[in-house]
């Protein structure tokens, strides 16, 4: 009778785990979509509480409380530019869940091969793999694990490591009696193998890794699903499984990054050519930085990672209101891949308040270049490099790229003479329109708008 | 259930998923990315089941589904709070939103 309510109530959170899913895909809706999901799994929690024949409720409580409130407590206070490595985390978490319930089954002794136990053994693959996969993802965007590792002969590696693991888990798969110590190895080099295939990958990158692994997860929870004959479980696992697949493709195909290249052929600055870039980065002032904008019919602003983590944001929206209340048309021009993920630095505006109709994609704004006056580059690299259009031998090489360049004065706001994210010169910044603002975008921000104030006063 | 009839599941919830997702502007990659990745915390409830029916006389079991009910709970506890936060930003877009 109970189990009947249960599978019940099991179908009704399915159905609004995707009706919150397709509300989140929209603007409109989004904020509803998270609410009613949030709501289901809440219920889906309280009912699975009365499940037949359960026990152990203390040490389940408190490991829920502990969990439950610590993640939620660093979900609350992380910064928003850390968000893409909290989604990584919070993900590898769920993947280990999935590997964990596996390997409780297996202690169990409950698994005699046959599809039950294949797709025990596939999900805990999967899962170990988004487990580590993402702590080494969350170690490299939170600046922990800051270079790319790359192993001698690593794909070879990779492509061995995963053979004998899945040799492994087709022994154990299909074994009446899986020994112990080969289910231990079995988890210990599924680990590795995570580890080791996201270890090369450069931060540039990790976006659609984390993409990757997070609808990996959501394979492993659904085949678990199947292990525990949870329709719940699969139904949410297999869609995000499908979902998560698809976002990952729309990704890479911002970044003109193949999956395979991702995953195979990682970006690392050294080991590229390129042709050499002629001639020398201009500087220039702060005051005739706002002396150009000021007087200028129309500035584009192109965000990029470095103005989030400067948190500079909110002074370059006050700085656009103030140009636009001196007659200026300012927009902002975002790339796919500006800030860590598609969307994120769309997120960072939005907090800072700047409204949507001022914000628009690659596609809608690149013929806007040719015709403003001013392209405003804070803090972004690699997607303004006209390289990408023209040297085959660089490695980004094909991205597509705004096009600012092609304003009449683009001023840079940069940290540094470094090269960008990728390790790539840039060779926008040697151009004669180019000119060179350095210090903090913070700081640069703050000057320009005293100065533009001063001029209109 | 007979594994066929999952394997429809398998299947349908897989078109379901490709579906819900297809027509999504740039602007919701990230946050839809965490609501995805939230709605796999569902996995807790698999990790309660699994934690309740473990032999309480056994440390080995006990412990791994202590743990998967703890990384459960912080994968859907996480997930929906940093979703949230993302989406709380959108309401000062409506205008856009509504078009």
């Amino acid at each position: 009778m109970m189990k009947g309510f249960i599978d019940i109530s099991y179908v009704a959170v399915a159905v609004v785990f995707i009706l919150g899913l397709k509300a989140m895909s929209s603007p409109a809706t989004a904020r509803k979509g998270i609410v009613w999901a949030g709501w289901a799994m809440i219920a889906a929690t309280l009912v699975t509480l009365f499940w037949p024949g359960m026990q152990n409720f203390a040490l389940m409580i408190v490991a829920m409380v502990i969990g439950g409130s610590l993640a939620w407590w660093s979900g609350k206070n992380v910064a928003m530019t850390d968000m893409p490595q909290m989604v990584a985390i919070y993900n590898g978490m769920g993947g280990g869940a999935a590997a964990a319930i596996a390997a409780v089954e297996f202690a169990r002794g409950e698994m005699h091969g046959g599809m039950v136990a294949f797709l025990a053994v596939l999900g805990a693959l999967i899962g170990s793999v988004a487990f580590s996969g993402s702590c080494v993802a969350y170690a490299k965007l939170q600046g922990i694990m800051k270079k790319a590792y790359r192993f001698p002969a690593q794909n070879q590696l990779n492509i061995g490591l995963a053979a004998v693991v899945a040799i492994l888990g087709l022994a154990i798969a299909t074994s009446e009696q899986p020994g112990g110590w080969a289910i231990v190895l079995f988890f210990v080099l599924s680990l590795a193998l995570g580890v080791i295939v996201t270890s090369p990958i450069g931060g540039a990158d990790m976006p659609v890794v984390i993409s990757l692994l997070n609808a990996f997860t959501g394979l492993a929870v659904g085949f678990e699903g199947y292990v525990l004959g949870n329709p719940a479980l699969v139904v949410a696992g297999i869609v995000v499984g499908a979902s998560g697949t698809l976002l990952t493709q729309l990704m890479a195909k911002a970044m003109n990054r193949p999956i395979t290249n991702v995953l195979f052929t990682p970006i690392t600055g050294e080991a590229q050519g390129g042709e050499a870039i002629e001639g020398s980065m201009r500087e220039m002032g702060a005051l005739d930085a706002a002396a150009t904008m000021r007087y200028a019919n129309k500035v584009i602003i192109v965000p990029g990672y470095g103005m989030a983590v400067a948190g500079a944001q909110h002074k370059v929206w006050e700085m656009s209101q103030l140009l636009e209340e001196a007659g200026v048309e300012v927009v902002f021009a975002i790339h796919p891949v500006a800030g860590r993920m598609p969307g994120h630095m769309n997120v960072l505006l939005a907090e800072a308040g700047v409204p949507y109709d001022k914000i628009f994609d690659l596609e809608e704004i690149n013929a806007d270049f040719a015709l403003s006056d001013v392209a405003l580059v804070i803090g972004a690299n690699d997607v303004v490099n006209p390289t990408a259009r023209t040297d085959k031998s660089s490695p980004i090489y094909g991205m597509p790229i705004l096009n600012a360049d092609q304003a009449q004065n683009v001023i840079v706001i940069k940290r540094g003479k470094g090269a960008g994210y990728s390790g790539i010169e840039n060779a926008l910044f040697y151009k004669d329109n180019c000119r060179m603002l350095y210090g903090s975008a913070q700081e640069a921000v703050g000057e320009i708008i005293g100065h533009v104030k001063s001029m209109d006063a | 259930m007979e594994g066929i009839v999952y394997l429809y599941v398998f299947v349908l919830a897989a078109f379901t998923g490709y579906e819900v997702i297809s027509r999504v502007p740039v602007i919701l990659h990230t946050p839809l990315m965490s609501g995805s990745n939230f709605i796999h915390g569902v996995v807790l409830i698999g990790a309660m089941v699994v934690m309740g029916h473990a032999d309480p006389d056994s440390p080995l079991q006990l412990t791994l589904g202590f743990f998967a009910v703890l990384l459960g709970a912080a994968n859907a506890a996480g997930g929906y709070v940093v979703t949230e936060r993302m989406l709380a930003m959108f309401k000062a877009g409506k205008k856009k939103g509504a078009e």
